[in-house]
């Protein structure tokens, strides 16, 4: 089985995330950066696959610009065999990035794509189902367990209320949610050798995509504060600004 | 302009955030059209057909949509949404599992997690985990959104009279196959629309103290909710978790107990109409959000406050 994972740059999820003072977006200028945690996951669901003897071949894909080779180094130092960056100006919008992938998973034509359910930038929750659809492949997203059955996929999602399990014919699309796995860290000699890893960047022109914009950001605001209240001294106080003052119960 | 909105139901009956996207519906204007697509899904069509706001039900009812999978209820979507410019589903596990798929048949950009309407083109959504909101505007004949729920009030579930559409076009699943479900089977309100929650976090110290918020929310009426770090250590299933990777809740009443407030958690409940903080930690973050702080032990405070009510 041949995995492709797919990664991308992040602003890093302990920073604070500010505003520009104009609205235009929030501001990324000298902001540290990483993988997208829910990437993470998908890079260590595909290399768990591959220690246990069941993919062959993993293939790390980042789209956006150059910057982005980093990720992919990273997922190569995890455990992917060769990379691939295709190198756009800007990090386009989720159909946009479905549709390159599209076009990467049409030349290298894997079993089974891995992506994060989400990127906590945008939060948009689209890419894995799009690809889905545009490959017509079945797909298992929010996924909290993945094993290989008699050729099959069989993935345990997340849903409201509880799980929900599917069978898979492959190829197929899976997106993984935080309780498939708990990532491992790169070591030194592992993030070394990740430097020789064969990393190829394509152009969306090469892929035959064209750029084209579905959405436009208008502005981008804080939201609103919420204001603290006030400290209750005991449980008595507590129920009586309760039922008096809130009215709520 | 017209809407279709996808109903959220377990064939029985709707769920109730299909009236919280019915409110987002009737806010674009035009007449907006449910559908319903399960299998003997007789019990939330009646449901449908009563809704003062939809003026027309399609009902789809076949084995291949009876666990609703994304595969066949997108083409089908698809195929319907051709003659709509709104297409709206509330932004659940199962509205943002098939909204994207069906975009992407249609060629079009999905918006998720819409939070207000600012002209039927232009909608507000959080991003960075609410930390940021985000006006966009779609450059698309058609627009395919997911609703968070918690931002919209609910529209009248009574009073209404529309027309229903049987659909026979069937779309098979292919080569997905469903194998089960595990349910959580509670007599306790449904954590995404329940008017007081009352949520543990790592405080509790473990799964067996995880009783004093059951307990406590049985008194109240409430549902029980979790934060991720009570989830991590194992205390309660995921389904339970508030917050930017569990559930968006915005209840009456919001109780939390022994949770420090972290960013992640808080994107979850700040919308929250009355909160009530409970932790020993005077400095924990979950103060600065609540309307009424108690510094005190919450294995003291909790039974107490259940004595009280």
């Amino acid at each position: 089985m041949k995995i492709l994972v797919t990664v991308k740059r992040v602003i890093d999820y302990n920073v604070k995330v500010r505003v520009k003072a104009d609205q235009s977006d929030v501001d990324l200028a000298n902001v540290k950066m990483a993988m997208n945690p829910f990437c993470e996951i998908a890079v260590e669901a595909a290399v768990r696959l591959k220690e246990a003897g069941l993919a062959s071949e993993i293939v790390a894909v980042s789209v956006g610009p150059s910057a982005c080779q980093e990720q992919v180094r990273t997922a190569l130092a995890l455990g992917a065999d060769r990379g691939i960056q295709v190198d756009t100006a800007e990090q386009p919008e989720p159909l946009i990035v479905a549709k390159l992938l599209a076009a990467v998973v049409a030349a290298e034509k894997p079993d089974l794509v891995i992506l994060g359910k989400q990127a906590i930038d945008g939060d948009n929750n689209q890419t894995g189902q799009m690809l889905a659809a545009l490959l017509d492949w079945p797909q298992a997203t929010f996924a909290s367990a993945i094993a290989v059955e008699e050729g099959r996929l069989k993935v345990t999602r997340e849903i409201d209320g509880g799980l929900q399990t599917l069978s898979l014919a492959l190829p197929a699309i899976v997106t993984t949610d935080l309780r498939l796995n708990e990532p491992r860290y790169a070591s030194l000699p592992n993030i070394m050798k990740a430097k020789k890893k064969p990393l190829e960047v394509k152009s969306p022109a090469e892929l035959g995509v064209a750029l084209k914009a579905h959405t436009r950001l208008l502005k981008v605001e804080a939201p609103a504060e919420r204001q603290g209240g006030i400290k209750v001294a005991s449980v008595g106080e507590l129920v009586e600004k309760l039922k008096r003052e809130a009215k709520v119960i | 302009m017209n809407t279709l909105v996808i109903a959220e139901h377990d064939n029985r009956s709707l769920k109730g955030s299909t009236l919280n996207t019915l409110g987002a519906a009737a806010q674009l204007g035009g007449e907006v059209h449910l559908l319903v697509a399960g299998l003997d899904c007789g019990g939330a069509v009646a449901e449908a057909a009563a809704l003062p706001g939809v003026s027309k039900v399609l009902v789809a009812d076949a084995d291949a949509y009876q666990h609703q999978l994304a595969e066949s209820l997108s083409r089908l979507v698809a195929d319907l949404g051709k003659n709509y410019t709104h297409i709206l589903a509330p932004a659940g596990s199962a509205g943002k599992n098939l909204m994207p798929r069906v975009a992407a048949l249609l060629d079009v950009a999905q918006l998720s997690d819409i939070v207000g309407v600012v002209s039927p083109s232009t909608f507000r959504r959080p991003i960075y985990a609410g930390n940021a909101i985000a006006t966009v505007q779609s450059l698309d004949p058609v627009v395919v959104a997911t609703v968070r729920v918690s931002a919209f009030d609910p529209q009248p579930a009574q009073g209404g009279d529309a027309t229903i559409q049987t659909l026979d076009v069937v779309h098979e699943t292919g080569t997905v196959r469903f194998v089960g479900e595990e349910l959580a089977v509670s007599d306790r309100p449904d954590l995404g629309s329940a008017r007081i929650v009352v949520s543990g976090g790592r405080g509790l110290g473990s799964g067996e103290n995880f009783a004093l918020i059951e307990s406590l929310a049985d008194k109240l009426g409430a549902a029980v909710g979790a934060s991720r770090a009570a989830v991590d250590a194992g205390f309660v299933a995921n389904d339970r978790q508030v917050g930017q990777t569990g559930k968006i809740v915005a209840p009456e009443l919001y109780v939390a107990v022994g949770i420090s407030g972290a960013i992640q958690h808080l994107a979850g409940m700040k919308d929250s109409k009355v909160i009530v903080a409970i932790n020993k930690d005077e400095e924990a973050p979950i103060f600065q959000v609540a309307d009424y702080g108690l510094v005190a032990d919450l294995f003291e405070a909790v039974p107490e406050l259940e004595r009280a009510l």
